[in-house]
């Protein structure tokens, strides 16, 4: 089965709070305790000798910003651990923190095993050297010793389907070879603890499915991960509880989809969300708590089988349990299927009509006619409801990932029925 | 497949350790020296591997220094033809300086010029202006054979103090590691060192007798150069490996405690040179 239905099944679990409760359970391999940093942002800066020489007594005055302010946490074996924040909220910092790389003022990291960073890709890549020593510095700035990082290297090489250019300089590697070696290098990386920053950003769609996909083989094998990002269904789709930062200070430890949901308040101003809306009405704000959590999400053939990829032409059969968090007055649910990481290719709005109390279901499911071509997608769902005050309280949920399949060598992302016809008209040869 | 999805038995990862941090070690002596290991061997494959000319243009650049010197100093200004052996005797003490120069000048800007690294995975910071040294003395042992063989060439025969010579090359290479590092450990913060460095490395280059043996130099000027701890060090060698004859740098001081405040300086820098690199290492990595 592929792993987009492990996910929801295991999404499924979460909701339910059984997975989590058991993950508590377990032993916590990387712990925090008020963790501070303050950077010092020198006004005037002084960098050269000459200047502290001729000017000895000048003091150089200092803004202080405060990156992390009292962090601390848990994280347990096993765990697919998120952290999120606006950019300069923190987080990279803190991850910085947690991979050696600085220094906290104050506060205590302890971890056990090993710890594999992964502050970007193929870092440490030498352009004049050979593919071969290349993997081979990499595993040892990794943290192996250098007799396994040899050992491991034949395995990289193979699963980067490289073998026959290991001993080319990667200069005269294309950028598609360079990424795939360094993405190898990772996911063969043993980490026990890997840490994670936005790798995903590089690269397309599918080179982004297929670190989710590492990451949840990494996660099937016990490994413990923990994801840096910015990107909000990541962490839905795959994380067992997120941390959201925002100004150095911890807003939120526990359920991703809160903490996706805090960061969506945090990111979007109200003004350019509403614009980004179909029948944009005015006064929406994100909601400012949960309107509805998910409970499962799942394209279906039509025997009713979870599908993780459909073939293009072929409906999909959507199916979704939500369950309400607070009393809604006649919320309206929109369903979205947009381009992983890309623009909305439609989307269409029910409206319940009905006041749903907490803790009431509402099923969603049916068939969508599309036209959408090979490619990867997302349906995400958007729980709106009308507050007191006039405003509509949104709430933006990832639901599930799917691909179409098929190769018809159009371009775009829908498929049209046009008549258009070619004609040729010979220039005459007398002329 | 969903209980699949959940680890079953998992691995021990024994107790939680405190984190390193960021350090002149990080991550342990043995990955620090595997680390050394790679890139020095790296940088300097990078020498003779990649260039067309490779091993005969690095050896170049030290013979063709050696050749405009032995011209000036024996047909311009003719101290040269006073000096037992003066032609090897240039030749030897130019690759031993050329060694301490390189090593030191591409110290200075290895930090910021490794700073994906720096800034990226915890890397032993002490790795990086090692690595420079590490691979300066590969370049050095290389042009050393050369040397040794113009000296032998030159009808200098090989005596025991020979012996004594890779001693006083550890001292030279113990005082290069302790410059590198407090160059490239303040570099991040003061970046005119580069250009600094270059200056006072050329200034080094005259205030140590390479060109000339230091007891044709005046009393007075003789002891100014004897704080320079590079001095009694050019003139051991000079004595062990090419002219058993020429007086011992205790000699030329008149006596230890003339010595004294040249020791003092050789054992200060390296202090210095710890205590700046422990200091500068945690947050390097924030100044790039």
């Amino acid at each position: 089965m592929s792993t987009d239905t492990t996910q929801n099944e295991a999404r499924t679990k979460l909701a339910q709070g059984a997975v989590l409760a058991e993950m508590l359970e377990r032993p916590v391999v990387v712990e925090a305790r008020r963790i501070n940093k303050t950077f010092r942002i020198p006004l005037s800066k002084v960098d050269s000798l000459k200047e502290r020489i001729t000017r000895p007594t000048a003091k150089t005055s200092y803004r202080e910003l405060r990156a992390l302010n009292e962090i601390s946490f848990d994280i347990h074996q096993g765990e697919f651990f998120g952290i999120v924040g606006r950019n300069g909220s923190g987080k990279s910092s803190l991850l910085k923190i947690l991979a050696s790389i600085y220094r906290p003022d104050q506060g205590t990291v302890r971890v056990a095993g090993r710890l594999a960073p992964f502050i970007e890709m193929g870092v440490g890549f030498n352009p004049e050297l050979t593919a071969r020593d290349n993997v081979v510095f990499n595993g040892v700035l990794m943290g192996k010793s250098l007799r396994s990082a040899r050992r491991g290297l034949d395995e990289i090489l193979e699963f980067s389907e490289l073998t026959e250019f290991a001993d080319l300089k990667l200069k005269n590697y294309s950028s598609g070879m360079m990424v795939r070696l360094a993405f190898s290098v990772m996911a063969q990386a043993d980490g026990d603890v890997m840490l994670i920053d936005e790798v995903l950003a590089v690269g397309d769609a599918s080179f982004a499915q297929k670190c989710m996909d590492v990451f949840q083989e990494k996660r099937a094998a016990g490994k413990t991960i923990i994801l840096v990002t910015h990107d909000m269904s990541t962490v839905q789709a795959f994380c067992h509880r997120a941390m959201l930062i925002h100004d150095g200070e911890m807003k939120y430890l526990g359920n991703p989809e809160e903490a996706a949901l805090g960061y969506y308040r945090l990111n979007f101003d109200p003004a350019s969300f509403t614009n980004s809306l179909p029948n944009s009405e005015s006064g929406l704000v994100v909601a400012r708590q949960l309107n509805a959590r998910l409970i499962e999400a799942k394209v279906l053939d039509s025997a009713g089988n979870s599908l993780a990829s459909i073939e293009q032409g072929q409906p999909i059969n959507l199916r979704v349990k939500l369950e309400a968090a607070r009393r809604l007055e006649s919320p309206k649910v929109t369903i979205n299927v947009r381009q992983l990481d890309g623009p909305v290719i439609f989307g269409f709005e029910r409206d319940l009509q009905a006041t749903v109390d907490d803790g009431d279901h509402i099923t969603l499911a049916g068939q969508i006619d599309h036209r959408l071509l090979a490619g990867q997608y997302v349906v995400e769902c958007w729980v709106r409801s009308d507050r007191n005050d006039n405003v509509m309280g949104l709430q933006v949920m990832k639901l599930a990932h799917f691909d179409v399949r098929g190769a018809t060598g159009a371009e775009g992302l829908v498929s049209v029925d046009s008549d258009i016809e070619a004609v040729i008209q010979r220039r005459s040869v007398d002329e | 497949m969903s209980s699949a999805a959940e680890p079953t038995g998992l691995p021990d990862l024994g107790p939680l350790k405190p984190i390193p941090g960021p350090s002149p070690l990080g991550g342990g002596f043995k990955r620090a020296a595997e680390l050394l290991y790679l890139i020095g061997l790296t940088d300097f494959r990078k020498v003779y591997f990649n260039t067309t000319l490779g091993y005969a243009w690095s050896l170049a650049r030290p013979l063709m220094l050696f050749g405009v010197l032995l011209v000036v100093f024996t047909q311009v200004f003719r101290i040269g033809s006073e000096v037992a052996h003066y032609p090897v005797l240039l030749l030897f003490n130019i690759v031993l300086f050329g060694f301490f120069q390189e090593a030191t000048t591409m110290a200075v800007g290895s930090i910021v010029s490794h700073e994906s690294v720096v800034r990226k995975t915890q890397f032993p910071r002490l790795v990086i202006p090692l690595s420079t040294v590490f691979t300066s003395l590969l370049n050095l042992g290389l042009n050393l054979i050369v040397a040794f063989i113009f000296i032998l060439a030159f009808g200098v025969s090989p005596t025991w103090t020979w012996l004594l010579f890779p001693f006083t090359l550890v001292l030279l290479i113990v005082i290069t590691c302790a410059v590198a590092m407090i160059v490239s450990a303040l570099y991040p913060r003061f970046r005119d060192l580069a250009i600094i460095w270059a200056v006072f490395s050329t200034i080094l280059f005259y205030a140590t007798p390479i060109l000339y043996p230091i007891n044709v130099v005046p009393d007075t000027l003789q002891q100014i150069l004897l704080l320079n701890p590079l001095s009694s060090l050019f003139e051991e060698m000079r004595r062990y490996v090419i002219d058993p004859s020429a007086p011992s740098a205790v000699e030329v001081a008149g006596g230890w405690l003339t010595l004294l405040p040249a020791i003092a300086i050789y054992i200060g820098t390296c202090i210095f040179a710890v205590w700046i690199f422990r200091r500068e290492a945690p947050t390097i990595a924030e100044q790039l």
